[in-house]
């Protein structure tokens, strides 16, 4: 185990290499850029034994790994915004190929008009294309969530992104540690998919289908993604036995005990939301940090299942949906809690678009405001 | 989970697109004393209803598309329209 300390754009090339990929294809995009820059550097400096393939847009990106990862290769590609958008033919490909490629998506607001900084936008517009997301919020959290993630993809063989706010976590340095090749090979052992492309198999990878042979592929994906929460968690657990590192399971709490309300957002937002809390309950007020870790697939019913009666959900949206009065977390609470807590209040804003600053102050601020309209 | 069952892959088999023979509007036929077993057409043919051996076409699966007939460069397979349908 080795103490480091850098951006996160470099914890997430140094799980790369300490995992052992095979295989990377990427294209530059601020803020992601040095994340395959560090890559390219490691591989030709002969500190990682890989292929590193330069293209010339995302699109060839995922598709060069959907490729490598097709003949048995364990792959890696980064993207950020627009770049993921410019991917989103493949991304499908990907998921409906049952591929267990791993992205690092470097969240960044999309155009236009033209803006380099955070937000969930780029993710969120994603949503539905069949991958597993996850966010991580610092820059160990990127390491080991990296490390988790070719776990979980190569055995439920769902590809997975691995979100994480662009600047503020890509380009901040802090202290995180790294883990012996060995134990994650404990952890991670070689890659052995249960198929793969080869010169004496001679079949056709993604054939045309009629519809009775298209749906059972449809409801596979969706049925293993809903499995694949579970399996999350449960590699979580494992890595922590391994490591004593522990950043959550579908969620991370921060002073849920006795809380009334519950702070709800994804990525470094929900690192502030900390500091936020500590304001709130100096100022009497029972509330708690909730921070999504696994996006994709929402843990529904977990999100129901957590809240005491009676709580509060305060959702903190760094996305739109146009015309709606929040952004997508608010909407799959929403949908979360009916049927099954109906009781429950929910209210949500979006906010921090574009790297709009989210200093706890504002955060505390825009509590309080949803916290008059709930009483 | 089932790892077998996930993944869109297919192996060739006889006649996995059905019985395309019925698609066939004209159909080729092949004059045996103009060949040169040069085997454009077997490779070309998306059916793979043309024999190696000896240029037979198969009839249930031929959909009548031509290339054969295209590409020959002897002119040994010429279309000729289906009467019987
Ligand atoms: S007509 Fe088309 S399908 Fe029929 S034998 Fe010729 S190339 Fe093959
Ligand atoms: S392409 Fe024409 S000449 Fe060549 S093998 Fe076929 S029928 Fe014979």
């Amino acid at each position: 185990m080795t103490k480091v300390f850098d951006s996160g754009n470099v914890a997430c090339a140094l799980a790369v290499k300490d995992v052992g990929v095979d295989f990377v294809a990427a294209y530059p995009i601020t803020p992601q850029t040095s994340v395959v820059e560090k890559i390219a550097s490691y591989i030709a400096e002969g500190e990682m034994d890989a292929k590193y393939l330069p293209v010339e847009s995302e699109h060839s990106a995922l598709s060069a790994v959907a490729a490598a990862s097709a003949v048995g290769a364990r792959v890696f590609t980064a993207t950020s915004s627009q770049g993921l958008l410019y991917m989103h033919e493949i991304l499908h490909y990907a998921a409906g190929g049952r591929l267990p490629i791993v992205m690092a998506n470097v969240n960044r607001a999309i155009n236009m008009p033209w803006c380099l900084y955070v937000d969930h936008q780029d993710a969120v517009s994603q949503r539905d294309t069949g991958w597993i997301q996850l966010f991580a919020a610092s820059n160990q959290e990127i390491y080991d969530s990296v490390i988790l993630a070719y776990k979980v993809a190569e055995e439920v063989q769902i590809p997975v992104m691995v979100n994480y706010d662009g600047f503020l976590v890509s380009h901040s340095s802090m202290p995180f540690e790294t883990l012996e090749q060995d134990k994650i090979k404990e952890f991670l052992p070689p890659l052995d998919p249960p198929w793969r492309i080869h010169p004496q198999w001679g079949g056709t990878f993604g054939n045309v289908t009629p519809s009775e042979e298209y749906v059972p592929y449809r409801y596979a994906l969706t049925e293993d993604i809903k499995k694949a929460g579970d399996v999350i968690v449960r590699c979580s657990k494992e890595y922590e036995k391994l490591t004593g590192r522990w950043h959550g399971g579908h969620f991370e709490t921060y002073r849920p005990e006795g809380a009334e309300y519950f702070l709800f957002s994804m990525g470094s937002m929900g690192k502030e939301m900390e500091i936020a809390v500590d304001l709130l309950r100096e100022q009497g007020i029972a509330a708690a940090g909730l921070r999504l870790r696994v996006f994709s697939p929402f843990p529904e019913e977990e999100l129901a299942a957590l809240l005491p009666a009676g709580a509060k959900l305060l959702v903190f949206d760094r996305n739109l949906v146009y015309g709606s009065a929040g952004g997508a977390l608010l909407q799959l609470a929403k949908a979360a809690f009916f049927n099954r807590r109906d009781s429950l209040q929910v209210i949500g804003i979006s906010l921090g678009l574009g790297g709009e600053d989210l200093p706890a102050s504002v955060l505390v601020a825009k509590a309080r405001e949803m916290m008059e309209v709930c009483k | 989970m089932n790892k077998k069952i996930v993944q869109p892959i297919s192996r060739p088999v006889i006649g996995a697109g059905g019985l395309t023979g019925t698609w066939r509007t004209q159909r080729p036929v092949y004059d045996a004393s103009l060949c040169n077993a040069c085997l454009l057409c077997w490779i070309y043919c998306p059916e793979a209803a043309i024999s190696k051996e000896d240029r037979t076409i198969d009839y249930t699966y031929c959909k009548g598309c031509g290339i054969c007939a295209a590409e020959c460069p002897k002119k040994a397979i010429y279309m000729e329209r289906e009467e019987s349908r």
